[in-house]
């Protein structure tokens, strides 16, 4: 028998004892990083980077496959007891020497995960992983110049590949409020002293916004760079067009942060995904009898909300409970009482 | 069964505005889950995977009586945290809002031969919706016995109070054999239901597993222990089995309990559903530790009113609950275990008799629980 075959039956016998338990349950005890486990990683610390943003120091679990510098990574956090999952640019080299990555996140009003982290984040901290991931990075075929158009928190991505890769021609274009707003603000002053980097700051409090066709008289020679540019929705969009415009849209290379904000309204167009029915419902009515209306297979129960028999996930929109009036927003994990809850604007469920 | 209506007193309008009080309380506990109650739930699995490792380690070396006791001792109260306070709390999502899909109501399993899955349908869906409606909820006298005077008397009942200690004994097969329905499911057309074979499956397959585990590998894994901690494992369950029937049965079996007639559901509102659970539940007092080890099932009537909020909420729910009880001039039904488990016994044997006579002339019944 192989040493795998082997290993696996061993594993059998082991589930066989942890019954109806899984080994990995208890393993979880003692070593919740360990390989084999869920991935997950522990905050180690917390540095302030300005006055709403935080680079956290992460060392992940021993299932953690790298990335390249630019991609992003989901976390799940547990705020007030309840697991939450953003996405994080990873803002260290790839190639840290002691294993860690960072990121860095700013927080932004009202944001549930982003001001827990910046604010409340406990070192020993145990959060979920996902493995890096996104297309936002710098081709293994160096580009000779560089334009890195930035504004805000989109500085993240970019700041993870300036630590990692050394580029002989880099132009920056950053915007934020005020100085005291620019993020990494020493290390990139750092970098232009080394010669690395030719930074333009703009502070938009004082400058206003950037004119997009201000970037001629900025950078002269922006057509001929391969561009990477990270920041509010308005800028890519104003980005994307002068790209277009002038005829060079594949040098330009975007991440958006948000993907677009649930509106939440009264009632909405249902998706039921799994069977691909969609129709229009009410603020009133629950999502159960929608999907029966509409001849969806719908699992149920009790139908008043305490059986818990017609949990389904959400997959997008957001719903209303019906009892509490309460808003749930989909995502990851995000599982709903058809029964109680109706349509708070356009919505998927996975039924 | 009390032949006077205990809710009479009460007009429509005070029935639905006790409804919008208890929902307020609801909503109050719904406000206020977070972090703490998170940390508790947490704390209570990791305590139970802990002790449980303990004492099976510790079982390794039951030949050794000082061993089996402390082994045996720590396994049973493992198994009845496991099942009490955590299985049947988290399988009835009590939990499911904190996300974390490891304690999810979806994809929990637990040390008991029912699958979650079909307790889950005959518990949180038939009896807590249809609690104590006669011929709805199978919890009644789980179909072998008579617990109210309306059910009809039969000479099969004679030996209920034999049946009962049995179905104590071996309370997990009760309930595996209750969810399958397995009474009415041993007629030759139903047994051939596809259905009912792939239920009846699932439970061979859960009952193999957990039989292997707790009398084969854990005995051999003890080698020259294995026969005393083959005993130690049985008697371990078997704690636990009388420990959760005797709890079970103070919830909704002592006098002063009130059960309800199928049509008395019709039509029913808000409020008087609420109503229903309260009177249709009873609660044991005690100390902390004791309501934990009853999972907080001591809270009965809390926990049947909102079966969905957190089990370490109940105590501090119970006191506004019961504020309303009085508020009302409503009997809240509660005494210390033994005597709560005594009064379910007492009524186990005295309903294995056919009625001596209706104690008061049945008035219709029907009518005086529509208010209810
Ligand atoms: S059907 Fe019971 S909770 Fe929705």
């Amino acid at each position: 028998m192989t040493s795998a075959a082997l290993r696996s039956r061993a594993w059998k016998l082991l589930e066989m004892v942890t019954t109806p338990l899984l080994p990995s349950d208890y393993l979880d005890l003692v070593s919740p990083l360990r390989a084999g486990g869920d991935l997950r990683g522990r905050i180690e610390a917390v540095h302030p980077e300005t006055g709403d943003a935080a680079t956290l120091v992460i060392r992940p679990g021993r299932g953690w496959r790298g990335h390249t510098a630019g991609q992003y990574v989901r976390i799940g956090v547990d705020v007030d007891g309840v697991r939450l999952w953003r996405a994080y640019s990873v803002t260290s080299p790839s190639n840290r020497q002691d294993g860690r990555i960072t990121i860095t996140v700013k927080a932004i009003p009202d944001g549930k995960v982003s001001n827990h982290l910046v604010r409340r984040a406990q070192p020993g901290t145990l959060i979920q992983l996902d493995q890096a991931t996104g297309d936002f990075v710098v081709p293994e075929a160096r580009p000779a110049k560089v334009l890195y158009l930035t504004a805000g928190s989109g500085i993240t991505p970019v700041m993870g590949m300036l630590r990692d890769i050394e580029l002989d021609d880099v132009v920056m274009v950053h915007s934020a409020p005020q100085p005291q707003d620019v993020i990494f603000r020493n290390d990139l002053h750092d970098l232009v002293a080394d010669k690395k980097l030719r930074l333009t700051e703009l502070h938009t409090d004082t400058d206003g916004m950037l004119d997009i066709s201000r970037l001629d008289e900025l950078v002269p020679d922006w057509a001929e760079r391969e561009t990477w540019a990270c920041g509010p929705a308005g800028l890519l969009d104003a980005a994307e067009d002068h790209w277009t415009e002038h005829g060079v849209p594949e040098r330009l290379h975007t991440e958006r942060f948000r993907p677009g904000v649930v509106v939440t309204g009264d009632g909405g167009e249902v998706t039921f995904g799994t069977t691909g029915k969609t129709v229009d419902a009410d603020g009133a009515t629950p999502l159960l009898d929608v999907g029966e209306e509409a001849g969806v297979l719908m699992p149920s129960g009790c139908r008043m909300g305490i059986c818990f028999g017609c949990v389904t996930p959400l997959t997008a929109g957001a719903v209303r409970d019906l009892r509490t009036g309460e808003i749930t927003e989909a995502g990851p994990g995000v599982l709903i009482q058809t029964c109680v809850s109706a349509a708070a604007g356009p919505c998927d469920i996975e039924r | 069964m009390t032949a006077i209506d205990p809710t009479a007193h009460l007009t429509a309008e005070q029935i639905e505005e006790l409804g919008r009080e208890l929902d307020a309380i609801r909503d109050e506990v719904i406000a206020g889950r977070g972090e703490k109650d998170a940390a508790y739930i947490r704390k209570v699995i990791s305590a139970q995977r802990k002790l449980e490792l303990f004492s099976r380690g510790v079982l390794l070396f039951s030949i050794f009586p000082p061993a089996w006791l402390v082994g045996t001792a720590g396994l049973s109260v493992a198994k009845i945290m496991e099942n009490m306070e955590i299985g049947h709390n988290v399988l009835h999502g009590q939990w499911d809002w904190m996300r974390d899909p490891k304690i999810h109501s979806t994809t929990w399993d637990w040390d008991h031969v029912s699958p979650a899955e079909q307790w889950k349908h005959s518990h949180n869906e038939l009896h807590h919706t249809y609690t104590n409606v006669i011929g709805k909820d199978n919890d009644l006298g789980y179909g072998i016995m008579r617990v109210d005077e309306d059910q009809k008397w039969h000479p099969f009942h004679l030996g209920q109070p034999l049946w009962n200690f049995i179905n104590a004994c071996f309370f997990e097969y009760g309930i595996a054999a209750y969810d399958l329905e397995l009474g009415k499911n041993l007629n030759k057309r139903r047994r051939k239901n596809p259905e009912f074979r792939a239920r009846a499956r699932a439970v061979g397959r859960k009952i193999r597993k957990q039989v292997l585990k707790d009398y084969v590998i854990h005995p051999l894994l003890s080698g020259p222990s294995f026969l005393t901690t083959l005993a130690a494992t049985f008697t371990a369950n078997l704690v636990r089995n009388i420990w959760s029937h005797s709890v079970i049965m103070c919830g909704h079996f002592p006098e002063g309990v009130q059960v309800f007639e199928r049509r008395s559901i019709k039509g029913e509102t808000r409020g008087q559903w609420y109503l229903r659970q309260m009177m249709g539940s009873a609660n044991i007092s005690g100390s902390k530790a004791m309501h934990f080890m009853t999972g907080n099932l001591s809270h009965q009537i809390e926990h049947h009113l909102f079966p969905d909020l957190p089990s370490n909420r109940y105590a501090e729910v119970a006191v506004k609950v019961r504020a309303l009880f009085e508020k009302y001039e409503l009997e809240y039904v509660t005494g210390p275990l033994p005597k709560q488990v005594f009064s379910a016994w007492h009524k186990v044997f005295r309903l294995s008799l056919p009625n001596r006579k209706p104690r008061v002339k049945t008035p219709d019944r029907e009518q005086e629980l529509v208010a209810a």
